[in-house]
């Protein structure tokens, strides 16, 4: 009896394992995000943009009938890769993309492209991949890491501000950040604060910070540690007090969790729903009114990871055989962006825009404006490091 | 082996999963490869928390930190240009067996919850230097160049690979079953089911308890170095708590103490990580009082539902 | 000054982790149930109180409703799932409230979402007090201490001078007389169990405004827990509170002066990593420390 429970389990298994191979459609594109865990909200931002992506090209890439395969990699890199591996081996994907955290990207674009197959990132920008580990098949809709930093401590740098208290949680990409933002930035920096990743309770640095007395204050917090530390901020009454200038920190993923203790915050970021662009102002309002939320910057990047790769099939005419030509049309970017026009660098990184943002209160909740550009296509600072020439 | 079913059950087991590379050839499917050569890796570290958590009653809650060990024995020497297979994975083992001698050696003298508590604290005080080191990396973590180089054996084609992960975890298995079966093993048994009696019989039992624990951590780090061989990269996240949490799912679902359930824990478990969550996000509510039933009512896993499986060990 | 209000920093902070330790470690207590799943109900506590607070636009209503509720969900749950884990060993206990851990993550998401909620500080309390001249504090986290402190004297009543108190202390050391007394103990462990999911549920609840609202919002917090049971003593409360407040304080006042004490000696760029990474090790070293020297902790139970 056992035998035969045990044996109709293992024939359940393999028969979900060989399953259906899926209609013969003869574009298929995999993409890799966050799906569940603390970061799952990140990740349906990406699927849900993609998705609209879809519906605005008629379900069809480059003209080609097409499957999008999601992956949900638990912010693992070796879960990543197997993702990876699978949509190439099994499902043999056409083109890679997504991903939203670095690590997760290092362990998955060698994967891809050593395979020979397209890599479009759509989030995670980490130095290598923009200098000396770019490839010809990789290319990125988002940016690299440090540029936000980098606007940031420009704006910063140019309006003459000094005594800044800077404070990131103690990690790489915390790191990374703090070197990008002195890339620009040269005044005087009070203190440089490193909590602990995940951290809850920011008081006891709140109150280190209050005596100090800084002129203006720095952060990187990304995802739940951000919105604590905001609300832990305005409660502590600094929020009128000292100006609060941060990134990665306050977006649409976050805003809805941190209301009005986010007002009066400045991020640098290269896109904001309001930017006045005909694609980006199209892509808001349908995805509003499909999904019933205001999409983040997370989302425009997926979306122009999608209209970055129909354009290259078209280029080709569908032959989706034609790497050199389908790398040649991505290298033209020439599709209609959510960022308006921009241009890639030989490292395959956009040269584009960053602008200063300010979270003001809207007519029903919270929401980002840009105020003004602080830089006009800006590069990254490791292109020069990629050995790429074309 | 003292029983015919559980003879034939393994035999069959072992047959197909060395049949896998065949039948992923011949279905053009390599994927299946790769696939099924991470569930034996995770089966290694699974085998290795059993003996000390369904065999010793240790729970201990920071077993990944002797993968990221191992790992990381496996990632820097390459980064420095030391490629040898040999040299890296004994110092896998040799660093991992070392931090659970230390480990081991402070908590022991704990039982119950604080034990817990201790190991848990152990592994993320290694997770948080690990994400602090820039030079290694930190948390964006590193590449391996070439997986770890074993002269005429080579480990990128992956056929080889599959059958080195497949014979070591065999050999581990036939090692672990003789050490059970030993006067080792029986201790350690007894050990957990009344510890004070084994004293008083004149057994040191803690260092029964920290042997069996130091074997568990160099195996550990032996599964940390395939698992940066497979993946071709090093994480600190292989450290993280969660990850000891999904190795210890591993080891209820598959059957605590029978030394070959975490093998069959291994394999579902990721297989229906890899299934359910292609259906769903939300696959670990099911999961969640999956576990709690197996716990209450199935000590013996899974693989008690297979003949020969409530022979334990 | 500055030294003072960290000390005010760390009281509030060891003050919220007692909340949870008491219910965690009065269920060890009396019921020898460890526990994993406390963390779930701190979260069903902020989700419930949350999701009331919408609705109602009343703090104390949604407060109220969330520790009424999760008392009965910490019932149901002590009926459904853990009564058979009473007789097993604790490894059966963790391992199954582990599951439960995965289940109530999951189930949350699954009806809230998983993007974070939104929650703010009453508008009541958003202000500051003046405590001394010089020295403002804000004054929710004041409440929270009041709180803590106010259900730290409340426990110690009940536990020391009513009926209910002198059953909990006699199934502690001894839960077969108790049967055999005639005391309904199933009924007994029940009750004491949703107390425990109702004290937690509070820390739930007045965490929510200030940390963040998340499926998982409860591991965090129950690492620095079990830390602070193990402490101050398994299954006492007066441990819990000594070692919640001692494990407060270390870690707070670790986290605002480590890095300028170990500027002075290491030099600043060196204390700027070692600073933080040894202040976020610094309670499990305390606990190594504690477990090294009294291995059942500062205060621990006495046991029949």
């Amino acid at each position: 009896m056992r035998t035969l429970k045990g044996a109709v389990v293992l024939a359940l298994i393999a028969g979900l394992l060989v399953g259906p191979a899926g209609a013969a459609d003869p574009l298929k594109i995999g993409f890799i995000t966050s799906l569940s865990g603390p970061a799952g909200v990140i990740g349906k931002h990406m699927k849900d943009s993609v998705e609209l992506a879809l519906d605005h090209l008629g379900r069809k890439v480059g003209g080609l009938e097409t499957e999008v395969i999601y992956g949900d990699d638990q912010r693992k890199p070796d879960v990543g890769k197997q993702l990876a591996d699978e949509m190439l081996k099994k499902h043999k994907v056409n083109f890679v993309s997504g991903i939203i955290w670095s690590n997760v990207m290092l362990a998955v674009a060698p994967t891809v492209t050593g395979a020979g197959t397209i890599m479009v990132g759509t989030n995670a920008g980490p130095h290598e991949l923009a200098g000396k580990m770019c490839h010809e098949l990789y290319f990125s809709t988002s940016w690299q890491n440090d540029e936000t930093p980098e606007a940031m401590g420009k704006y910063m740098q140019d309006q003459k501000l000094t005594d800044v208290y800077a404070m990131a949680p103690n990690y790489a990409a915390g790191k990374d950040m703090i070197s990008g933002f002195k890339r620009y930035f040269k005044g005087t920096i009070v203190d440089e604060v490193y909590t602990k990743l995940g951290q809850q309770d920011y008081q006891a640095e709140i109150t280190q910070l209050r005596a100090k007395n800084p002129k203006a204050v720095f952060v990187f917090y990304p995802g739940d540690m951000g919105i604590q530390f905001l609300k832990q901020y305005a409660q502590a009454g600094l929020r009128d007090q000292i100006p609060l200038y941060s990134v990665y920190t306050v977006d649409e993923t976050t805003l809805p969790a941190v209301g009005d203790a986010a007002v009066g915050n400045y991020e640098a970021r290269y896109w904001s729903p309001d930017l006045k662009v005909e694609a980006s102002q199209r892509y808001v309002a349908d995805f509003k009114k499909k999904f019933g939320y205001t999409p983040s910057y997370y989302g425009a990047q997926s979306y122009d990871g999608i209209m970055l790769i129909d354009s290259a099939v078209r280029a080709v005419k569908g032959d989706l055989n034609d790497r050199k030509g389908m790398v040649a049309a991505m290298r033209k970017a020439d599709f209609k962006s959510t960022r308006g026009k921009f241009t890639y660098n030989v490292n395959h990184h956009p040269i584009e825009n960053f602008y200063l943002l300010k979270a003001v209160k809207g007519a029903s909740e919270v929401e980002m404006q840009i105020q003004k550009t602080v830089f006009e296509n800006h590069k990254d600072a490791y292109y020069q490091e990629c050995p790429m020439k074309w | 082996m003292r029983s015919r079913a559980q003879a034939w059950t393994l035999t069959v087991g072992f047959l197909a999963l060395a049949l896998v590379p065949v039948a992923a050839a011949l279905t053009h499917q390599p994927f299946y490869l790769d696939l099924f050569r991470r569930m034996m890796i995770f089966a290694i570290a699974a085998v290795s928390l059993d003996l000390i958590l369904g065999f010793g009653g240790m729970v201990s809650f920071g077993h990944a930190a002797y993968l990221g060990i191992g790992a990381y024995a496996v990632a820097i020497p390459a980064f420095y240009g030391i490629e040898s297979g040999l040299v890296q994975w004994t110092l896998a083992m040799a660093l991992a067996g070392l931090a659970a001698l230390v480990i081991g050696a402070v908590s022991l003298r704990t039982s119950g919850v604080s034990f817990i508590m201790i190991t848990l604290a152990f592994a993320q005080m290694l997770y948080y230097l690990g994400i602090s080191i820039n030079a290694w990396g930190a948390d964006d973590g590193m590449r391996l160049a070439r997986r770890s180089a074993f002269g005429p054996v080579d480990l990128a084609n992956p056929y080889v690979f599959y059958y080195v992960v497949l014979g070591l975890l065999v050999v581990l298995l036939a090692l672990g079953h003789r050490l059970i079966h030993a006067r080792f093993g029986v201790v350690i048994s007894a050990a957990r089911s009344n510890e004070p009696r084994m004293r008083a019989i004149g057994f040191a039992t803690f260092r029964y308890k920290l042997a069996a624990f130091v074997i568990a951590g160099a195996v550990g780090g032996l599964a940390g170095a395939l698992l940066t061989n497979q993946t071709e990269y090093l994480t600190p996240s292989y450290m993280h708590w969660t990850r000891s949490g999904d190795i210890m799912v591993m080891v209820i679902l598959g059957g605590m103490g029978t030394l070959f359930g975490p093998v069959l824990g291994a394999i579902v478990f990721l297989l229906l990580e890899d299934l359910l969550s292609a259906w769903t996000v939300h696959w670990q509510v099911v999961l969640g009082p999956l576990l709690v039933l197996v716990v209450l009512y199935a000590r013996s896993g899974l693989y008690g539902l297979l003949p020969g499986g409530t022979h334990r060990g | 000054m500055l030294v003072l209000e960290q000390c005010l920093n760390g009281l509030q902070f060891g003050v919220m982790l007692f909340l949870m330790a008491a219910g965690l470690t009065l269920v060890f207590g009396i019921m020898n149930l460890v526990n994993l799943a406390h963390g779930s109900l701190y979260m069903v506590g902020a989700y419930l109180a949350t999701a009331a607070l919408g609705r109602t636009g009343s703090f104390l209503i949604a407060a109220v409703f969330a520790l009424v509720a999760t008392l009965a969900i910490g019932m149901l749950v002590e009926v459904v799932a853990l009564r058979t884990l009473y007789e097993r060993d604790h490894l059966d206990q963790v391992l199954a409230t582990f599951g439960l851990i995965l289940f109530f993550n999951e189930a949350v998401a699954i009806v809230w979402g998983r993007a974070a909620l939104f929650t703010t500080v009453p508008r009541a309390l958003s202000g500051f007090v003046e405590l001394l001249p010089g020295l403002r504090y804000p004054a929710y986290r004041a409440v929270i201490i009041l709180v803590g402190l106010a259900v730290a004297g409340l426990l110690y009543v009940v536990v020391s001078h009513t009926r209910l108190g002198m059953l909990i202390r006699a199934g502690a050391s001894n839960r077969t007389m108790l049967a055999a007394l005639g005391v309904n103990v199933r009924l007994l462990y029940t009750v004491v169990f949703g107390f425990g999911a109702a004290l937690a549920a509070l820390g739930g609840v007045m965490a929510g405004p200030i940390y963040t609202v998340l499926p998982g919002m409860g591991e965090e917090i129950l690492i620095q827990v079990f830390v602070v049971i193990v402490i101050g003593g398994i299954g006492s409360i007066r441990g819990a509170l000594v070692g919640a407040v001692v494990v407060g304080m270390v870690d707070t006042l670790g986290r605002a002066f480590l890095k300028p004490a170990l500027s002075s000696t290491l030099g600043p760029s060196a204390a700027d990593s070692a600073g933080p990474a040894l202040a976020s090790m610094l309670i499990y070293i305390l606990m190594a420390a504690v477990l090294y020297f009294r291995p059942q902790g500062l205060f621990p139970a006495a046991r029949g």
